[in-house]
């Protein structure tokens, strides 16, 4: 059976074994079913998946949930965390939460369980006025929807500035010979709250994985909200990771997207600014090789006056890896003074590496400062003379200008532990092992 | 220290340097001076080994031992140092980490282990005392937005660092102030020894009234066209450049 007809023939048997009180939920469900059953998984025919072909993941034959559950202990996923640092954790296993690695509040913010947001009467108000509010119709997204019942639920009330970071983490241990996983976030972020996020999707396993993850952040009014997704996982896990962020005034959001490693990695990074005099921020650095794949596709949509945003994808790609880039700025004819800017500068370690990048700007307002540069390139020959004139080796003088290329996308990392590792896994990805103290 | 024997390179087609013949001894400095385009930053680039230079003639012996077929870095391991004349700017590695990292290749290439850190950090400090230059500024990402000045510091810093054998300054007095310039020529005089030797590079003889040298040369056209001692600076800077080209013409 294909796995779009096994996905609809499952549906009955998963609202089965969930809670249907909530009957908002459930006709969100049905109907996002439906979408999903007219439109099916993404085309390479399609614009947004010209680059990026999902027929090869999607061959597998995946569970569509775990039957059996496994235990993990701390000790053995720990270095998958920011482990040295104080930090709240929704952790699931194969999609089920895992208490026991896991550490969330009720103390005048909620960062808890979406399947608990999804059931319990106090929440209603919220899930109903932001649940599925800015996710778009997409097929996979519809597919999330459908299927949408575990994930992180965060809610930080007004004035609130949670004082440590949240880690979300999904492991998959391989207990299903192919497992899909179908996250679900919701984050609510009140006036002039903050809060920092950290997630990771990471496999344990040689076993397949796909993960379908959806993510809707709102920031209302002076908001900050600082969001970082570490993709490091295994050449058996793929990942198509779509987010959607709603700003309000004064608000600033930064996501910053790590893509170390993972057979194909699709991210769907989505900005609304629905607000005066706000930023949004998009980061990424890519460094992979092999046949690995990565593709960021964005947009920010620029709907009133006196916003900026702020682009910076960094890609290293090296064996017969393939990067795509297509970002998306939209700037309505009412959002005038915005200043949008874009770079995506790309470097080509070898021959058989491919990028394909791709600004697109569509611009109604006649008084913007919009700009956007997109450069695919080699090592510079005198930068590398340089080097090896100190007495540094072709490989490490090459590691260490790679190192440099990615390195300034994390000065505006917040946490400085995760900035650490970032560099250290931006370091051991190179092999620049040469008396770093970082 | 140096011996050049009739060295021609060209790059893409483009003859530079045609025939050039230097002779550099233990515990001297000498001074190459010319007009612009007259292949002095080539000869730089050429004894330190630069691949985008094809050596078709002559040879390059450093302490005897002929260097023509070493890489970049054994010519820096075998103590060949080269102060550039635009610097490279690296984010995210500190002049520190940049510095040790160098040091260590270069004691690898020679069998040695790592030096101590430290050892490395005495080493740095004195060092970086001997260029004026402070704490702060070792912690920062090498070259990036260094003032001219600070650049070239920088360079000389390195340079005492690493203790080469054969020093070439390549314009490091260009982009200089006064007080710069003497901190630069100081450190560059302290690390003069019997020992080891200088070439200095420029157009102009402002350096050399603070790094003196024992031979000026006189490059035009690619070849050495006058020797003689530093009285042929200051009739360089006197007269310019033209009763070169003029002689040479001749």
């Amino acid at each position: 059976m294909e796995l779009k007809e096994k996905l609809i023939s499952s549906f009955i048997a998963f609202e089965n074994q969930i809670s249907l009180d909530n009957p908002f939920v459930h006709s969100m469900r049905t109907e996002a079913l439906s979408s999903f059953e007219s439109k099916g998984f993404p085309q390479k025919k399609e614009e947004a998946w010209k680059y990026t072909s999902l027929k090869k993941v999607l061959k597998e034959d995946f569970s569509v949930f775990s039957k059996t559950e496994t235990a993990l202990e701390y000790k053995d996923v720990q270095p998958y965390f920011i482990h040295d640092i104080d930090s709240y954790k929704i952790v699931f296993v194969d999609g089920k939460y895992a208490s026991n690695l896991s550490q969330t509040t009720h103390d005048g913010i909620d960062i808890c369980l979406m399947s608990s947001a999804l059931e319990k009467p106090k929440y209603r108000s919220v899930i109903e006025n932001y649940f599925n509010k800015i996710a778009d119709k997409n097929s996979l997204t519809s597919l999330n929807t459908a299927f949408v019942n575990e994930g992180a639920y965060i809610h930080i009330t007004k004035n609130k500035m949670v004082e440590k970071p949240i880690q979300i983490i999904h492991f998959s241990t391989g207990n299903e010979s192919a497992l899909l996983l179908q996250p679900r976030n919701l984050i609510v972020v009140d006036e002039n709250a903050h809060v920092q996020i950290i997630e990771r999707h990471q496999s344990l396993t040689n076993n397949s994985t796909l993960t379908n993850c959806v993510t809707e952040i709102f920031a209302a009014k002076r908001g900050i909200v600082d969001y970082y997704k570490v993709q490091n996982d295994k050449d058996s896990a793929s990942l198509v990771d779509s987010t959607f962020i709603n700003q309000e005034s004064e608000s600033h959001v930064a996501v910053h997207t790590f893509s170390f490693g993972g057979k194909l990695i699709r991210n769907n990074l989505n900005f609304y600014q629905n607000g005066e005099y706000m930023d949004s921020t998009l980061k990424g650095v890519t460094i992979i090789g092999n046949k690995q794949h990565v593709d960021h596709n964005t947009l920010v949509h620029h709907i009133e006056p006196n916003c900026g945003s702020h682009q910076d994808y960094k890609g290293i790609f090296s064996d017969s890896s393939v990067g795509v880039f297509n970002g998306k700025v939209l700037v309505n004819k009412e959002a005038q003074k915005t200043n949008a800017f874009q770079a995506n500068n790309n470097l080509l370690v070898n021959d058989k590496a491919t990028v394909n990048t791709k600004p697109q700007l569509e611009i109604f307002a006649d008084d913007v400062k919009c700009s956007h540069g997109c450069t695919i390139g080699q090592l510079d020959e005198n930068a590398m003379f340089y080097l090896r004139a100190r007495g540094i080796r072709e490989k490490e003088a090459k590691a260490l200008l790679m190192y440099a290329f990615a390195n300034n996308v994390l000065e505006s990392v917040k946490i400085p532990q995760l900035k650490n590792r970032i560099n250290k896994l931006i370091a051991n990805k190179l092999g620049v092992n040469i008396g770093f103290d970082l | 220290m140096l011996k050049i024997t009739n060295l021609h390179a060209h790059i893409d087609e483009k003859s530079i340097l045609k025939g050039i013949n230097l002779d550099i001894k233990a515990g001297e400095v000498h001074a190459i001076m010319g007009p612009n385009g007259s292949g002095k930053s080539t000869l730089a680039s050429v004894i330190a080994g630069k691949e985008e230079y094809e050596v078709e003639k002559g040879e390059i012996k450093l302490e005897g031992q002929n260097i023509d077929e070493l890489s970049v870095e054994e010519r820096a391991h075998k103590g060949i140092f080269l102060s550039f004349q635009y610097p490279v700017e690296i984010p995210g590695v500190t002049v520190t980490n940049f510095i040790k990292t160098s040091l260590n290749e270069t004691r690898k290439a020679k069998g040695l282990q790592d030096m101590p850190a430290k050892e490395m950090l005495k080493l740095i400090r004195e060092k970086s005392e001997l260029l004026e230059i402070d704490r702060k500024f070792l912690s920062r990402s090498l070259n990036q937005g260094f003032s001219g000045g600070e650049k070239k510091r920088n360079e000389i810093f390195q340079m005492a660092m690493l203790e080469p054998k054969l020093a070439i300054l390549d314009e490091t007095d260009s982009g200089l102030d006064i007080d710069a310039l003497r901190i630069v020529a100081n450190g560059v005089n302290k690390l003069k020894s019997e020992d080891n030797a200088v070439l200095i590079i420029t157009h102009y003889q402002r350096l050399l009234d603070y790094i003196v040298p024992d031979y000026v040369h006189v490059l035009y056209n690619g070849k050495i066209v006058k020797s003689g001692t530093k009285e042929l600076a200051f009739e360089l800077e006197e007269k310019g450049y033209d009763w070169i080209k003029q002689e040479a013409g001749n």
